[in-house]
């Protein structure tokens, strides 16, 4: 993949709808080719920040530029991107051909040429057979692909994609997000791509960007993001099911300390280096927790007791206590236990991640 | 494949840019746009506005000015003459005691027209929303039907099954029509609105042993106070501004107020006043005047709906 | 939604309140709806003078219609008011909307000015623009004080244009309904709609006139009925604006009716005319129903 240059960068991007600030001193710089993920909860900002890079919004502070090229003040059309929406916005009483055409068509483009960019963005979509029809005789996943489409013949070098699989069932969504994927493979141009749902955000992206309250909490490659959460609602936004969450405290930075539970830390590595002590909370994943005969391998292991059974198919979520808290992890589907059967748990520190409690920010 | 050529930018700046364009793009308050746009607005606002403005300032002059200047100039001596003329002692025939008379009529027919035509219509609507029975789409079928075909098909029969029952003439008889005429739309109204409540609502009350009254009055009148005062908006400017079954059903005595202006108006006899036409001519408005500005939105609303009635 | 019980009470009873709650509407679509047209429509072939009487004689009225003059006149008024009026109120409803639909600072107050007129009573808004139009005083007058002395603007007195002078008067009291109900049309578009658009580089009114309009169609077509059935209604406001006169010239139908049923004391006139206007309601409405709900099956 060449990643050569600043394909989009955002500079100290502030909106202000009146004296609600939806998007704070933002900046952002995605490289050529690459494919970043907008992720947050509704309402953090995400698709604010994607109709500012679009154009679509006037920016009340800061710069925007589109392949180094200071955009701020452009129209839409004018900034060398395509968009694709959630509710597909295909002009209805037009055919798919139409549809791909008539911005072209508006812009004057010679007609050889419309005819060649739609054959081409046909067959790479695969729906040349649906040229002819009108979007309300498609089904969803392909009035998606025409969308898409619509912004391949723009010719373009970023694409920018509003949530635009939540309008699909699960069973579509999973296959566009591969052929998302493929395509951005196969035309290695930037794309910037913002949804909720943290499964497209992992699978797609080369870095996620985590949004909330219109500010990126965290900007960084996915496993990065799933094993480093910078903060707690990073960790507890990722990873489904969710991070445990355990109330306690640091112990002069070497153990932390939730009820009758001693939790040794020499393992941790703590961020720069400050080894804090004090009120924390100690956050770590079900599926890094060993059960059984695997726990006692483990540098931390303790007994307990389950307390529910919650069967996924693909494995087992099991609920038990620990230091008082509820506490979850994974087991294979195979295993069968019962309510309040002995069990082991254990895991790696190292994999664990501590949080401040007052501020919520990694330690 | 590459296609990132094709649109490659003018001006490639491979460092960053701190003189460029920055924050929101400037607009001028005197853009050609919105010079176009609320020009043409404040000009198409000024004519919509114009024949309330001359109705005011005609109301307001003596005679001898109308004579001499234009319509449009406001009035060098303020008199409220005319008004007190048009209320109380402008003619019809060889009554001459002034508009006062059919305001009075048209508030005798307005009241119970309401209330009964809303009464009727919400107890309507509410069966056919929660307590279908068989038989009772067609019907609803014949009455939304019935809105479209034309008043004068139906004004005689009318006529006759009022003069039947002994209320030809009475002011009672056109509450009848007016109650007649304004079901379709209300029935439509109350249905659609109860229709959308949530069905459990109604489900609950009935396992908690409430009857079809019971839930009426006790479940669903309080939980539909928007939806009646769009009815009440709906139905007063409708019948106040009736003019048609007004002049059909009543007699001279009972005339409601439409129908009095317009002999007051257009009487052939006599010396033209037209001050105290004009005065007569803006109180009749005033009542779905008022009306309507107070409403605002849900005047809106009620001609979404009402729309049908035509 | 009716309980199973063991011992069902007879069918009739079942559901009582509620039919008797819908009474009032069972006799109204029963009697006055469809009983009345139909009484309507039989005697209308029958030479009813001053009291209805049943002794037929086949199409008679509707002959004796075709070639009264007055009749005529008002057909041809109605078919130059009621084109005008839906073209008119149309394009001036659909300005409307387009321009308030801008995001433009006092929106609210401007469909407040452009809606007031519809609140008001056609006898009003007929009284006002006779006053306005008035030759001696309105609108020719003070143009004529200006110094264009040979200005001339009387529509209400002049045979040939007197209709345009009531199409005036109705369209500055039915043109905010239009606008209102496009404005709710305009606003049901989807945002992203226009989105695409910008992005696409289409201009504001090519958006309007290849995209958004042809999306409106279901909006288009209910605001044409709604004009439609108003425009065969029309009656107070001629009644008001200028009594039919001059002579006869801007008689319509509905008035004709009125006329020949409680003036000229010619009842099976004013059947036969009413169901002509009855007949001209189901051309203009079947097809509309037909394309709005017939096709959904």
């Amino acid at each position: 993949m060449a990643q050569n240059g600043t394909s989009v960068s955002i500079q100290d991007l502030s909106l202000n709808f009146g004296s609600v600030t939806v998007l704070e001193t933002l900046n952002l710089d995605v490289a050529e080719g690459e494919f970043i993920v907008l992720l947050g909860p509704s309402g953090c900002g995400k698709s604010t920040l994607l109709n500012c890079i679009a154009g679509l919004l006037d920016v009340s502070e800061g710069r925007i530029f589109i392949k180094g090229m200071n955009v701020t003040w452009e129209e839409p059309k004018d900034r060398g991107i395509g968009m694709v929406f959630q509710s597909y916005a295909l002009y209805p009483q037009m055919t798919v051909e139409k549809n791909l055409s008539f911005g072209l068509r508006v812009a004057g483009t010679p007609r050889d040429e419309i005819a060649k960019r739609i054959a081409r963005a046909a067959e790479i979509l695969q729906i040349e057979p649906l040229l002819q029809r009108k979007p309300a005789a498609l089904s969803g996943g392909q009035r998606q692909r025409v969308a898409i489409g619509r912004a391949l013949v723009r010719d373009v070098d970023v694409f920018l994609f509003d949530e635009p699989l939540s309008n699909l069932d699960a069973k579509l969504r999973a296959e566009l997000r591969v052929e998302i994927k493929l395509l951005h493979r196969k035309l290695q141009n930037t794309m910037i791509y913002v949804t909720h749902d943290q499964i497209e955000a992992m699978t797609l992206a080369d870095r996620i960007a985590v949004m909330k309250g219109g500010v990126i909490q965290q900007l960084d490659a996915p496993q990065t993001i799933y094993n480093r959460p910078v903060n707690r609602f990073v960790a507890g936004f990722l990873g489904s099911p969710a991070m445990n969450f355990l109330d306690g405290q640091v112990e002069a930075g070497a153990a932390f300390k939730t009820g009758n539970v001693s939790i040794p830390l020499d393992r941790y590595a703590f961020d720069a280096g400050g080894n804090s002590s004090g009120p924390c909370v100690f956050g770590i994943r079900p599926e890094h927790i060993a059960f059984g005969e695997a726990a006692n391998t483990m540098p931390f292991a303790i007994d307990a007791a389950v307390e529910i059974v919650e069967p996924m198919g693909s494995d087992t979520l099991v609920w038990t206590k620990l230091g008082g808290h509820n506490f979850s992890f994974r087991v294979e589907a195979e295993k069968t236990l019962r309510n309040g059967e002995p069990i082991r748990i254990g895991f790696d520190p190292a994999r664990a991640s501590l949080f401040d409690t007052q501020s919520g920010n990694r330690i | 494949m590459s296609m990132a050529n094709i649109a490659a930018p003018t001006i490639a700046v491979s460092g960053r840019d701190s003189t460029g364009p920055y924050g929101p793009k400037p607009r001028r308050m005197f853009s050609r746009r919105n010079i176009f746009l609320y020009g043409t607005l404040f000009v198409v606002a000024a004519y919509y506005l114009l024949p309330l403005y001359v109705m005011v300032v005609t109301s307001l002059k003596g005679m001898p000015e109308i004579r001499l200047g234009n319509i449009f100039s406001p009035p060098l001596e303020i008199t409220f003459e005319p008004w007190v003329k048009a209320w109380s002692t402008a003619c019809t025939g060889l009554n001459c005691d002034g508009l006062s008379r059919g305001f009075w009529n048209s508030v005798r027919i307005t009241v119970p027209s309401v209330i009964l035509s809303i009464a009727i219509a919400s107890v309507n609507g509410y069966a056919l929303a929660n307590w279908r029975f068989k038989g009772a789409d067609l019907f609803f079928t014949i009455l939304i039907v019935g809105a479209f075909i034309p008043y004068q098909v139906m004004i005689y029969p009318i006529v006759i099954v009022l003069r039947e029952i002994g209320l030809y003439g009475t002011i009672w008889g056109l509450v009848l029509v007016h109650s007649i005429f304004g079901m379709p739309i209300l029935t439509l109204l109350f249905r659609n609105y109860f229709s959308s409540m949530p069905e459990e609502l109604f489900r609950a009350a009935r396992v908690d042993g409430a009857g079809f009254w019971g839930i009426y009055l006790r479940i669903m009148l309080p939980m539909s106070l928007p939806i009646f005062v769009v009815a009440i908006i709906l139905q007063v400017t409708g019948i106040w501004n009736d003019f048609l079954f007004g002049v059909i059903y009543t007699k001279p005595d009972t005339y409601p107020m439409t129908v009095q202006l317009n002999n007051i108006v257009n009487s052939v006899q006599g010396v033209k006043e037209y001050n105290v036409n004009m005065a007569a001519t803006l109180i009749t408005g005033l009542v779905p005047l008022i009306v309507y500005f107070i409403s605002g939105k849900l005047f809106v609303r009620g001609i979404a709906a009402g729309a049908v009635k035509g | 939604m009716t309980e199973q019980t063991a011992r069902r009470p007879s069918r009739l009873f079942r559901n009582l309140n509620a039919k008797i709650a819908s009474i009032p509407m069972i006799l109204n679509a029963l009697v006055i709806f469809l009983g009345g047209t139909i009484w309507t429509i039989v005697y209308s072939f029958t030479d009813s003078r001053l009291l209805p009487r049943l002794n037929f004689v086949g199409l008679d009225q509707y002959r004796r219609l075709w070639v009264t003059p007055r009749w005529l006149v008002a057909v041809e008024n109605l078919a130059i008011y009621g084109a005008c009026m839906l073209v008119f109120s149309l394009i001036i409803g659909f300005l409307l909307a387009a321009l308030l639909d801008q995001k433009i600072r006092f929106e609210d107050t401007f469909r407040t000015i452009f809606l007031y007129p519809f609140a008001l009573s056609f006898i009003v808004t007929g009284l006002v623009w006779q006053w306005i139009l008035n030759p001696n005083f309105g609108v020719q007058h003070v143009v004529r004080s200006l110094g264009w002395t040979d200005f001339a603007f009387d529509p209400l007195y002049d045979s040939s244009i007197v209709i345009y002078g009531i199409l005036i008067a109705a369209l500055w009291q039915g043109t905010g309904l239009v606008m209102c109900l496009m404005l709710a049309g305009l606003r049901g578009i989807d945002e992203d709609i226009w989105k695409a658009a910008r992005v696409d580089g289409i201009p504001t009114w090519k958006t309007y006139l290849f995209i958004i309009i042809p999306m409106m169609r279901p909006v288009l077509i209910t605001t044409l009925v709604i004009i439609a059935a108003g425009i065969v209604k029309v009656y107070d406001l001629v009644v008001a604006q200028t009594s039919g006169g001059p002579g006869i010239s801007s008689e319509v139908p509905a008035k004709y009716v009125y006329e020949y049923m409680f003036h000229a004391q010619n009842l099976g006139q004013g059947f036969a005319a009413s169901t002509m206007m009855l007949l001209t309601v189901i051309i203009v409405i079947v097809p509309w129903a037909y394309l709005e709900f017939g096709r959904r099956k």
